[in-house]
């Protein structure tokens, strides 16, 4: 990554404009070349420095759950878990962490009523009990990395 | 809200915009519609908040950000509204939220994920949150994640 994919990467984490040239138009802001803005973009995507590019959607408006869930998992059991777990659609990301409660995921659910059901079948499949924590209350949401 | 049109342009947009100059175009070619129906209703999303934002989103991992601390705190329930904003505003406070309690196992309900680029810069930042919070926290704990075992967009399984 270098001076111009930081420059990228500061401008445009939010922003992306909604009109038939959009490439076009950062560009011109950030001083590049439209194509030269879409291989860059494609670039860091490939070397992994992007997760994804396009609209981030918001869970709770779409009418779905959206659920923070915690387990204590084995160490010797980790990777089986992490593979049962990774492979649910549901899960939409999932983390280790230092802790006793050690892999942490996020469920993401278009019918709120279904989320007990998905829980008890990770649980019976791990063989290790879900923490639900669920959010409650959002009092600031915005990524704001600079590089 | 989301009407069977908006689902369809959720649907084909939520792990990513084409990477074409002109990627709603294609995006309406994709679904049969008009670019200007694509543009508009993704522009009502934008506005009512279905969508937070358009734009890139970067591994901190890979950017350097390489210590990623989820501080966890037990506030006063009476004070939490009040103090979990002042959090949330902190600078360096990507996400804050208020989740349940789990005792025994759990007994933390303010969530205030930090992103350093060392534990160091984290610690500096954790301490700024306990200053903070003061005597209305009584007990703190701060969670590093270690590995990234899956990210995806939000799909709904």
């Amino acid at each position: 990554m270098d001076e111009s994919d930081r420059c990228i990467l500061n401008a445009l984490q939010g922003g992306f404009p909604l009109c038939e040239r959009p490439f076009a138009q950062v560009a011109k802001d950030l001083g590049f070349a439209e194509e030269e803005l879409i291989a860059r973009i494609r670039a860091m995507l490939e070397e992994g420095s992007l997760t994804r590019f396009g609209p981030l959607y918001n869970a709770e408006r779409m009418g779905g759950a959206f659920t923070l869930c915690a387990m204590r998992v084995p160490p010797e059991a980790f990777e089986r878990v992490a593979a049962i777990v990774n492979a649910r659609p549901e899960v939409a990301h999932n983390y280790e962490r230092e802790h006793a409660l050690n892999m942490w995921f996020v469920l993401a659910i278009a019918e709120p009523a279904c989320v007990a059901a998905v829980v008890r079948d990770i649980e019976r499949q791990s063989g290790c009990v879900v923490l639900q924590l669920p959010k409650l209350d959002e009092y600031f949401v915005e990524l704001k990395l600079a590089v | 809200m989301n009407d069977p049109l908006d689902r369809r342009i959720i649907s084909a947009t939520q792990a990513g915009l084409p990477l074409v100059p002109e990627p709603y175009r294609a995006v309406a070619d994709q679904l049969g519609v008009a670019q200007e129906e694509v543009l508009q209703r993704m522009q009502r999303m934008l506005d009512d908040g279905r969508i937070r934002r358009i734009g890139v989103v970067p591994n901190h991992y890979a950017i350097g950000y390489v210590a990623n601390g989820m501080s966890v705190w037990n506030v006063d329930d009476a004070r939490i509204a009040e103090l979990g904003a002042a959090v949330g505003a902190l600078t360096f406070v990507s996400h804050c939220y208020r989740r349940p309690r789990r005792p025994p196992d759990w007994p933390y309900n303010l969530f205030a994920m930090i992103h350093g680029r060392d534990r160091a810069e984290v610690y500096t930042n954790v301490a700024a949150i306990s200053a903070l919070l003061d005597t209305a926290s009584s007990g703190h704990d701060v969670l590093y994640s270690t590995r990234i075992l899956k990210k995806t967009g939000l799909r709904f399984g």
